[in-house]
C-alpha cells in the first residue's frame, strides 16, 4: 500500500499536524481526520460546489484536491464564519431571507459568498446569480439565496 | 375558552429554527454519523445493461489487506427474499442482482472495508463473467411480444395492465363536434438531492436485530418492506433516520435496495457498515422519475366545453418494479381531469419495463406527465376551435360554488376558486397587452409566446390508489387499503415548556418551525418555548404506514396532529386549572400565559403552575387523570377510503390549485429560450409561513424547469447511460433562474384544522406544460409541434428546422 506523507495545515486558525496518504481528498480530511463535518460532499466531481472552501482564502472545492496539495496552507470552513455565539452577516442574512432549506449545500454557499463579497462589497443582482452559480442547491430555487447575498452585502457594507 | 394570542404566529414569516444549527456547519446529515468500529462499504455496479452472471470471483479482493468481506449476489439470495410490490405478477427483485443484470449501475456485490478508499480498491479486484443480453429501450417497443424479455417470470415486460371507463364516453364522443388527438412523451429526469443515499446497518446476532440509520423519507411502507425482505419482523428493524436530510423530493421515498443490501452487508460480516452513494453511483442507479408515452384525445364542443378524456398513458419503471410504483400510473386517478369538469373518461394504463434505472416519486409524482398531455391538449382545442386558451379554461373550470367536488375518477376536491385565482395570473402578465406584443413583436420576426396551465395540486395521498393496479375482482380476494395519517405527541414539562415529538422527517420544508408557531399560537405561548424533535425512530415513534414526508402531507395532515394533539394537551391543562381553581372548565380563558376565571381576574393560575401540579403534585390532578402532560394525536383523512368497485378513489386528500402564466421568447437561430414574465397564482389553502411557502414554490418552479429545458436521463440506444455526471446531467444554476411573481389565493381546506393545504409539489406539476404551451405558442407561425420535453436550445432548433423543411 501507498505510504504516508506528513503535512502541516491550518484550518480556521488552528495549526494541525498529521500523517496522511497522498491520495487522500481534502474534504476526506477535513471531515474524517480533523471531524470538522460543516463542509459537505455533494458530488465528488467538483460541480455541485457543496464541498466549497477557503485555501489560502481563495474558494476551492476540496473534493478536487488532496490533503497533501494543503500543506503549509491556510483553509477556512464553514465552522469558522460564527463567533462568540453570534452568527456572521452572512449567516443572518440567509437566516432572515431563507436563503437555506435543507441546508445541504448551504457551506458552500456561505463561503462562495464570503469571498466574494470581500471582493464586490456593492454587487449588482446578477452579479450575484454569477457568483453563486458553481454552487447547486435542489431546494430553493435560488431566488431566497440571491436575497439573502444582496442583504449581507447591504449590511456589511453599512458597517 | 378564547384564546386572545391567536393568530400571532401562524401566517407570519417567521424566521427558522433549523437554520441555527444547519449555519454554522452543526447540522445532523447522515454522513455526520460515526459510530465505534464503523466499516466502510463499496458496491461493485454492472456495466451492462442486461446480461447474465455466469460467474464471479472475488478471491483477489478478499485478499487485500483492510477487506473484512463481501456480499455477493448468492449471499443476498440466501439470506433474504425478492422485495413484494403490489402487481399481479412481481418480478425477482432483491437487494442485489442473483443471476441477472437489468440496467447499468444495477449492483453485483458489496465490499466491507476499513475504509472506502479500500473498498474501492476492492472492486477493481472482483471479476465478474457477464454474458449480455439484448436491451428493450424504448417504452413502446417494451410492449411487444417480440422484444427482449427481462424477467421470465412475467414473460413481458409489462408490470401492469389496467383499463377504466367513467361515466359514459360513448355517448359523450357522440355528442361531441370535435376530437383532439395529440401524443406526448415525457422524459426521464429527476430531483438529484445534493445529499445523496446513505445507509449504516449493524446486526447483533445473539437477539437478532438490525439497527438501520439512513436518510430515508418514510419509514412509510419501506420499513415494513425491508423486513419482509430480511424475513425478520418490523419490531426486529429499528431504523433511525437522522434530524437532517440533505433533500428528497421522492427520490428518497422509493423502496430503495441499499437499505437491506446493507443490512446483509452488516449480518454477513459482523461489522457495522456505512455506505454514502456516490453521485456517479446516485445518476446511474438511484431513482428517478418515470418517462411516460401518452396518447390522449378531447371529445370537445363547438363552444370549447370538453366533455371527454381517452387515454392511454404507459410508464417505465425500469429494470425492475418497486413500491410505491406502480403508483405512478395511478396516484393521480382522483386529479384525473384536472380543473375541468369532465364527466366521461375512458383509460387505459401500462407500467412496463425496459433496461433502465428505477424509479420513484419524483416531486409532482407523474401530475407533470399528466397535465402535460391534458393542458397541451386544452390549447390544442383552442387552437382548432379558435377559441383563446384562456378563454376555454374558463369555460371549462369547476366553479367556486360547486365544492365540494366530486371528480368522474373519485376525487373530493375540498376547496378552491379557479377562475378568480386564474384571472390573478392573467392580470400579472396583462395578459391583453402581451398579445398585442405579441401581434407586433411578430410583424419584426420575433417569437413571443404565451402559455398557461390550470392544474388541481393533490396534497396528502391515500395509500388506497396502489390497489387500482387490480381489478376490482383481484382487489374483493384481498382486505381493503386505505388511510394517511400522520402522529404527533405533543407534552409539557414541568417549568410549563412544550416539546413536540413528530415524526414527518423534513428534508428542508421547515416543520420545526411551522410547528412551534403554531403550538405558540394554541396555547398562547412562545415559539422560543417549543422545541420539536421530528425525525423517525421506529422504536420510539408512533407511526405507520403512511408515516413520512411525501406527497406535500405536512401542511395538511401533519399541521391537523399537532393542532388536534395540541389542542387535547390545553383541554386537560384546562382542567387541572380549573381543578385548582374550584371553577367550572368552561369559565376559563387562556390569556398570556395563564388561565383566568372569565369575569374574575383576580382568580389566575400560571400555565406553569398547571404543568407544574401535573408533574410535582400528581395528587392534587382531578380525580382518574394521568400524570403527566401529554397528547397525542394520529388521524387519518376522513376522505381515505379503499377503492371502490367502479375503480374510483380519493387518491388524495387535500386539493391545491396552482395557475402558471408565463410569457417567453425564442430565438429561432439559436433554439435559446428567454422568460419575458412568469406568474404562479397558488392556492394551498390558509398560509402558514410565507416566507417559507415562497421557498416552496420557488423550488418547485425552478425544479420543473430544470426537468422542461434542461434534464434528462439519457440513454443511448445499447443501454448505456451517458449522463452519469453533473457535468451531462443539467440541473439548473442560479443564471437559469428567471424573476416569478408569485401571488397566492387563499380557501380554505374543510379538512384541516387550520385550513391549509399542501404546497412543496405545486409548480412541479405546472411548469413542464406551461412552457411548453408558450413555447408552442411562439413558434405556431413557424408551424412547430410540441408534444415532448425536455425542449433544450439544441431540440428547438431542430424541431424548427424540420417544420422549415416540411414547409418547404
Amino acid at each position: 500500500m501507498v505510504g504516508y506523507r506528513r503535512i502541516v495545515v491550518k484550518v480556521n486558525g488552528v495549526q494541525y499536524e498529521r500523517e496522511v496518504e497522498p491520495r487522500r481528498l481534502l474534504v476526506d480530511f477535513l471531515r474524517d481526520d480533523l471531524e470538522l463535518i460543516g463542509t459537505h460532499v455533494g458530488c465528488e466531481h467538483g460541480i455541485c460546489g457543496a464541498c466549497t472552501v477557503l485555501f489560502n482564502g481563495r474558494t476551492a472545492r476540496s473534493c478536487l484536491m488532496f490533503a497533501v496539495q494543503a500543506d503549509g496552507a491556510e483553509v477556512m470552513t464553514v465552522e469558522s464564519l460564527a463567533e462568540n455565539g453570534k452568527l456572521h452577516p452572512i449567516q443572518e442574512a440567509f437566516r432572515e431571507h431563507h436563503g437555506l432549506q435543507c441546508g445541504f449545500c448551504t457551506p458552500g454557499m456561505l463561503m462562495t459568498t464570503y469571498e466574494f463579497l470581500n471582493e464586490n462589497p456593492d454587487p449588482s443582482e446578477e452579479e450575484v446569480r454569477k457568483a453563486i452559480s458553481g454552487v447547486l442547491c435542489r431546494c430553493t430555487g435560488y431566488k431566497q439565496v440571491i436575497d439573502s447575498v444582496m442583504a449581507a452585502a447591504a449590511e456589511m457594507k453599512g458597517k | 375558552m378564547s384564546n386572545e394570542d391567536k393568530g400571532k404566529w401562524v401566517g407570519k414569516g417567521m424566521k427558522r429554527k433549523e437554520d441555527l444549527r444547519l449555519l454554522i456547519g452543526r447540522g445532523n446529515f447522515m454522513d455526520d454519523i460515526r459510530l465505534p468500529n464503523m466499516k466502510h462499504a463499496a458496491i461493485l455496479r454492472s456495466p451492462y445493461p442486461h446480461a447474465w452472471i455466469r460467474g464471479m470471483d472475488v478471491s483477489e479482493a478478499e485478499k487485500l489487506p483492510g477487506v473484512r468481506g463481501i456480499l455477493t449476489g448468492e449471499d443476498v439470495e440466501k439470506m433474504s427474499k425478492p422485495f413484494s410490490v403490489g402487481v399481479p405478477v412481481p418480478p425477482k427483485y432483491y437487494a442485489c442482482a442473483v443471476d441477472k443484470v437489468r440496467f447499468v449501475g444495477e449492483p453485483v456485490a458489496v465490499v466491507v472495508a476499513d475504509d472506502r478508499y479500500i473498498a474501492e480498491d476492492a472492486l477493481d479486484l472482483i471479476k465478474v463473467d457477464y454474458e449480455p443480453l439484448p436491451v428493450v429501450m424504448d417504452i413502446e417497443e417494451a410492449t411487444q411480444p417480440d422484444s427482449p424479455i427481462l424477467h421470465d417470470n412475467i414473460g413481458s415486460n409489462i408490470y401492469s395492465h389496467r383499463l377504466f371507463k367513467y361515466g359514459n364516453p360513448e355517448k359523450a364522443y357522440e355528442e361531441a363536434d370535435l376530437v383532439v388527438k395529440g401524443k406526448f412523451l415525457f422524459p426521464k429526469y429527476g430531483s438529484t438531492p445534493i445529499e445523496t443515499y446513505a445507509v449504516i446497518a449493524s446486526y447483533n446476532p445473539y437477539n437478532e436485530e438490525f439497527v438501520i440509520y439512513n436518510n430515508y423519507q418514510g419509514p412509510f411502507v419501506t420499513h415494513f418492506l425491508v423486513a419482509l425482505a430480511l424475513g425478520i419482523p418490523e419490531n426486529k428493524m429499528r431504523w433511525i433516520v437522522p434530524t437532517d436530510i440533505g433533500g428528497g423530493f421522492g427520490t428518497k421515498t422509493g423502496m430503495y435496495p441499499y437499505i437491506a443490501l446493507i443490512a446483509l452487508a452488516a449480518k454477513k460480516t459482523g461489522m457495522t457498515v456505512k455506505w454514502l452513494e456516490d453521485r456517479r453511483e446516485h445518476l446511474l442507479a438511484s431513482s428517478t422519475g418515470t418517462d411516460r408515452v401518452t396518447y390522449m384525445e378531447a371529445a370537445v364542443k363547438k363552444d370549447g366545453t370538453i366533455l371527454a378524456l381517452k387515454d392511454k398513458a404507459i410508464d417505465n419503471t425500469g429494470g425492475y418494479i418497486r413500491p410505491p410504483e406502480p403508483g405512478c400510473a395511478y396516484r393521480s386517478t382522483g386529479n384525473h381531469t384536472g380543473a375541468y369538469q369532465i364527466k366521461d373518461l375512458d383509460r387505459e394504463v401500462l407500467v412496463v419495463g425496459t433496461n433502465k434505472c428505477l424509479t420513484a416519486p419524483n416531486r409532482g409524482y407523474t401530475c407533470q406527465e399528466l397535465y402535460f398531455s391534458v393542458e397541451r391538449l386544452v390549447d390544442m382545442a383552442a387552437t382548432e376551435l379558435g377559441l383563446d386558451p384562456a378563454e376555454i379554461r374558463f369555460k371549462n373550470f369547476i366553479q367556486p360554488g360547486q365544492f365540494p367536488y366530486t371528480t368522474a375518477t373519485g376525487g373530493l376536491y375540498d376547496a378552491g376558486n379557479y377562475p378568480k385565482a386564474f384571472q390573478m395570473a392573467l392580470d400579472i402578465i396583462d395578459y391583453k397587452k402581451m398579445r398585442e406584443e405579441q401581434q407586433k413583436a411578430r410583424k419584426e420576426s420575433k417569437y413571443i409566446g404565451i402559455g398557461f396551465a390550470t392544474v388541481v395540486d393533490p396534497s396528502v395521498t391515500n395509500i388506497a390508489y396502489v390497489t387500482l393496479a387490480l381489478t376490482p375482482e383481484q382487489r374483493a380476494k384481498e382486505r381493503p387499503k386505505s388511510g394517511s395519517g400522520e402522529s404527533v405527541i405533543v407534552k409539557m414539562d414541568p417549568l410549563g415548556k412544550v416539546h413536540v415529538i413528530a415524526s414527518t422527517n423534513p428534508q428542508g420544508q421547515g416543520h420545526e418551525t411551522v410547528i412551534s408557531q403554531i403550538v405558540a399560537d394554541e396555547l398562547g405561548i412562545h415559539p422560543d418555548d417549543v422545541t420539536v424533535s421530528d425525525v423517525v425512530d421506529t422504536h420510539d415513534r408512533v407511526y405507520s404506514i403512511t408515516t413520512g414526508s411525501y406527497s406535500s402531507r405536512f401542511a395538511s395532515v401533519g399541521t391537523n396532529a399537532v393542532v388536534y394533539a395540541t389542542r387535547k394537551v390545553k383541554e386537560r391543562m384546562t382542567k387541572i386549572a380549573a381543578h385548582l381553581l374550584e371553577a367550572n372548565p368552561n369559565d376559563l380563558e387562556l390569556k398570556k400565559g395563564k388561565f383566568y376565571v372569565k369575569g374574575s381576574p383576580d382568580r389566575s393560575i400560571s400555565i406553569r403552575h398547571v404543568a407544574g401540579t401535573a408533574h410535582w403534585n400528581q395528587a392534587a390532578l382531578p380525580e382518574g387523570m394521568d400524570a403527566g402532560l401529554y397528547a397525542s394525536s394520529f388521524l387519518s383523512m376522513p376522505t381515505s377510503k379503499p377503492v371502490d368497485d367502479l375503480d374510483r378513489v380519493d387518491s388524495s386528500n387535500t386539493y391545491g390549485f396552482v395557475a402558471e402564466a408565463i410569457v417567453l421568447e425564442v430565438d429561432i437561430e439559436t433554439g435559446e429560450v428567454k422568460f419575458l414574465k412568469w406568474a404562479s397564482v397558488h392556492d394551498s389553502g390558509t398560509v402558514l409561513n410565507p416566507m417559507l411557502l415562497e421557498g416552496q414554490v420557488m423550488g418547485s418552479c425552478i425544479h420543473a424547469l430544470g426537468g422542461t429545458l434542461y434534464e434528462e436521463f439519457a440513454y443511448d440506444e445499447n443501454g448505456q447511460c451517458l449522463t452519469a455526471s453533473f457535468q451531462d446531467y443539467l440541473v439548473p444554476t442560479a443564471m437559469e433562474v428567471p424573476k416569478i411573481d408569485i401571488g397566492h389565493v387563499e380557501t380554505a381546506s374543510p379538512l384541516t384544522a387550520l385550513g391549509s393545504k399542501g404546497a412543496g409539489e405545486s409548480s412541479s406539476m405546472s411548469v413542464p406544460v406551461a412552457i411548453g404551451n408558450a413555447i408552442a405558442d411562439a413558434l405556431s407561425p413557424l408551424g412547430v409541434t410540441i408534444d415532448e420535453l425536455p425542449l433544450s436550445p439544441n431540440k428547438i432548433w431542430h424541431l424548427i428546422q424540420e417544420a422549415r423543411a416540411k414547409k418547404d
